[in-house]
């Protein structure tokens, strides 16, 4: 893969990241422990773990087009088990924004739901479920995921055919408006 | 005084109708009183932390600024773990840096001060005076019933968010269904993942998470499993037969609400408590229970 950041990029993004999650990245040991409690580590491509390591040694593109930091489930298993309390779940979660930053999502399925739910807000102010499952079965290609649930779902009235939005749905696009331009600064 | 503002979350309008029915039931017999936030808006769950920090501090914001100004100081009840979790972040960050409040305030266009606390369903009905009306309200008995107490990522961690609760050993839960007759059970996956939207967006990666879950608590000799969030409810409810189906497995384990068992307890009929609208059949197991017990 074509590389996306410079060398000195490389240098000054591991630190800055690691600041903005409020992560001091040489207190990592690198006991383990973090993956080793880690209910998505089996199907991780670079493990909690190293993801420490490699943006100590700086080494951070690696990091961003790896598919790890789109599968960790934000779970806080890691941080909450940490002997020196490395934050893993806050540095993942700004790595994936740094990421998103220059375009990069190693696993297209979970940026398309992120993206799925955040447009439901957009319109209704609420998350529809059904809209959320057929819109992201349609833009992800899996056309058929979960629908053999939806008759149960239909006959229990968690299915229905008004929709609950908010009344001041343009107060909230504001707010999503004011709130993802002080985010993309 | 049982009274506080309440933010259902959108899930509590949809799939987790077993909740909405049984959170009211429970309410209604103890005599909790529940104040909607006017209006309120969708919490931005895991998505929106994983798009941006402002957005994410910024869709509870509105929520908790409309209960302060509707809510005349009153404490927030949150059933779902996941808007439950972001709401207290938002409070965490408005109250340790004021500068962040104030961009808060700026970006939701309304006061806020964070004064009111956010308080999850499972930490209302562990205080001493709801436990005691519960108590108070008991019909029926569901001995014989093991339950595992499963409680999910988001009602303990971070620790510093939610204070208190333990996270690798919670008793709250366990000790709010034992009002009910039935026997909590030992178990190590209280506080293990359900995978949480990657059950939607990665589920082959996922799937195995509720797995984990099932046989854990089947090895630990539970015959329910009961939660206290609508969508660890509904991942573990509603994806138990196709695990089954998939790695040949012979889970029996239905997964209720545990507001569900206390309003069954409190006299609710089985449409009350919603026990016929579980994907993986829940109303057998009350129904036998009960009769066990003679009730
Ligand atoms: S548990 Fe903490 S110290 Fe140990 S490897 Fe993980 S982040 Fe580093
Ligand atoms: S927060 Fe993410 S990296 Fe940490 S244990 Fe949970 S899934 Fe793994």
């Amino acid at each position: 893969m074509e590389k996306v950041l410079s060398k000195d990029e490389n240098k000054a993004l591991a630190p800055k990241i690691a600041e903005q999650s409020g992560v001091k990245l040489h207190e990592c040991y690198q006991c383990g422990k973090c993956t080793a409690g880690c209910p998505m580590a089996h199907a991780m491509d670079i493990m909690p773990r190293q993801i420490v390591r490699y943006m100590q040694l700086g080494m951070l593109e690696e990091v961003l087009e790896c598919k790890s930091i789109w599968l960790c489930a934000a779970c806080g298993t890691c941080y909450d088990r940490c002997p020196h309390r490395v934050d893993l779940t806050a540095l993942i979660e700004a790595l994936r924004h740094e990421a998103k930053h220059h375009k990069i999502c190693a696993v297209r399925e979970v940026d398309i739901f992120t993206e799925t739910f955040l447009g439901n807000i957009k319109v209704f102010g609420k998350s529809q479920e059904v809209i959320l499952a057929g819109v992201y079965n349609t833009l992800s290609g899996n056309l058929l995921q979960n629908m053999n649930n939806v008759p149960h779902m239909l006959r229990h009235e968690m299915v229905k055919p008004e929709i609950h939005g908010v009344k001041d749905k343009e107060g909230v696009r504001r707010l999503m408006k004011a709130a993802l331009e002080e985010d993309d600064k | 005084m049982m009274k506080y503002s309440y933010f259902p979350g959108c899930s509590l309008d949809a799939t987790a109708v077993t909740y909405k029915r049984s959170i009211s039931f429970v309410a209604e017999k103890i005599g909790m009183e529940l104040n909607e936030i006017p209006d309120w808006n969708c919490c931005g769950a895991t998505c929106a932390h994983s798009r941006g920090k402002w957005l994410a501090l910024a869709l509870p914001a509105r929520n908790l600024a409309l209960a302060e100004r509707e809510g005349l100081g009153l404490d927030i009840a949150v059933p779902c773990a996941s808007c439950y979790s972001r709401m207290k972040h938002t409070v965490h960050a408005a109250r340790k840096d004021e500068a962040d409040r104030k961009k808060i305030e700026e970006i939701i266009e309304m006061p806020y001060l964070a004064k009111s606390d956010v308080l999850s369903f499972l930490e209302i009905f562990a205080l001493p005076e709801v436990m005691k009306a519960c108590k108070e309200k008991m019909e029926r008995s569901l001995a014989s019933l093991n339950v595992a107490c499963y409680y999910g990522c988001l009602t303990a961690r971070p620790r510093e968010i939610t204070g208190g609760i333990s996270t690798e050993n919670p008793m709250e839960m366990d000790d709010i269904i034992a009002l009910t007759g039935a026997k909590p059970i030992e178990w190590d996956f209280k506080t293990e993942c359900c995978g949480a939207s990657h059950q939607v967006d990665a589920p082959e990666a996922a799937l195995p998470l509720i797995e984990r879950i099932f046989r854990n608590a089947k090895a630990n000799g539970a015959t329910a499993i009961v939660t206290a969030c609508p969508l660890c409810n509904l991942n573990l409810d509603m994806r138990e037969e196709e695990i089954n189906k998939k790695s040949g497995t012979a889970f029996d384990i239905p997964v209720y609400q545990f507001t569900q068992l206390l309003a069954v307890c409190m006299g609710a009929t089985a449409n009350e408590a919603g026990l016929h609208k579980h994907f993986y059949p829940a109303y057998d197991r009350i129904n036998d229970t009960l009769r066990r017990a003679g009730a």
